[in-house]
């Protein structure tokens, strides 16, 4: 079954439990298996963390609105995140070490753990930062 | 995310529910850490906590970490089958004191 929906989202930490609501609704209607969904959510709930953590740190209440866009064709899962916040510098993307124990530095590896791949496209015009990760399902 | 507390002794035990992400974890340290520097023996219980993000294990290791600085402990109780899969994907189960 293909299948792309997408929906905005407010960039507040309020929005990341809709994020998560649609999320499982389209996976739902992709049939996908609860262990995957529930992993998947994870990693799409990180990456719009980092949105409004990085992209927008140091910006309080904004109006600003993030998009996430779920694809799948051919088995070919793509998740897409737009936003207008700062852009993102690729090479200051790096999780912490996991024997370094301390509070923070996981999201981009759960990320990274749950998808095949992670990549950062400059293709928009509308946008300031445009993510797509994917995964064959 | 809501929660209760119990006290038996020394030990409090908070009982978490619902789901941690960024969005509640000021009031998850809020309800916890204080805690921990009383010296308490905190026993997290999650069974009902049905999802935890990256925010949520990081007010764990912080609660772990802030035990150690007090001499105190805290207890990772009844973690739930999501939660578990979170811990161990960020290779914790090790560290935190899990029952």
């Amino acid at each position: 079954m293909d299948l792309s929906e997408s929906k905005d989202f407010l960039v507040h930490t309020a929005s990341l439990k809709e994020v998560r609501i649609f999320s499982r609704e389209v996976f739902e209607k992709l049939k996908i298996n609860n262990d995957l969904k529930e992993e998947l959510v994870l990693a799409i709930a990180e990456a719009a963390q980092n949105i409004v953590k990085h992209a927008y740190k140091g910006v309080e209440n904004t109006a600003d609105h993030m998009q996430i866009k779920i694809s799948l064709k051919d088995d070919n899962l793509e998740i897409g995140f737009f936003d207008k916040g700062k852009p993102v510098v690729e090479e200051n993307i790096q999780h912490r070490k996991l024997d370094d124990i301390k509070p923070g530095g996981l999201g981009t590896f759960f990320i990274k753990q749950i998808m095949d791949d992670a990549v950062f496209k400059k293709d928009q015009q509308k946008w300031v930062n445009h993510l797509i990760l994917s995964k064959k399902i | 995310m809501s929660y209760k507390i119990t006290e038996e002794g020394n030990i409090s035990t908070v009982f978490l529910d619902g789901e941690i992400d960024m969005d509640v974890t000021e009031k998850a340290k809020e309800v916890i850490l204080p805690l921990v520097e009383a010296g308490k023996e905190v026993h997290l219980n999650l069974k009902d906590v049905s999802y935890m993000d990256s925010s949520g294990i990081s007010v764990l290791i912080e609660s772990h970490q802030k035990a150690l600085e007090n001499n105190t402990k805290v207890v990772v109780k009844e973690v739930s089958k999501s939660v578990l899969k979170v811990i161990m994907m960020a290779k914790l189960e090790q560290i935190l004191n899990l029952e």
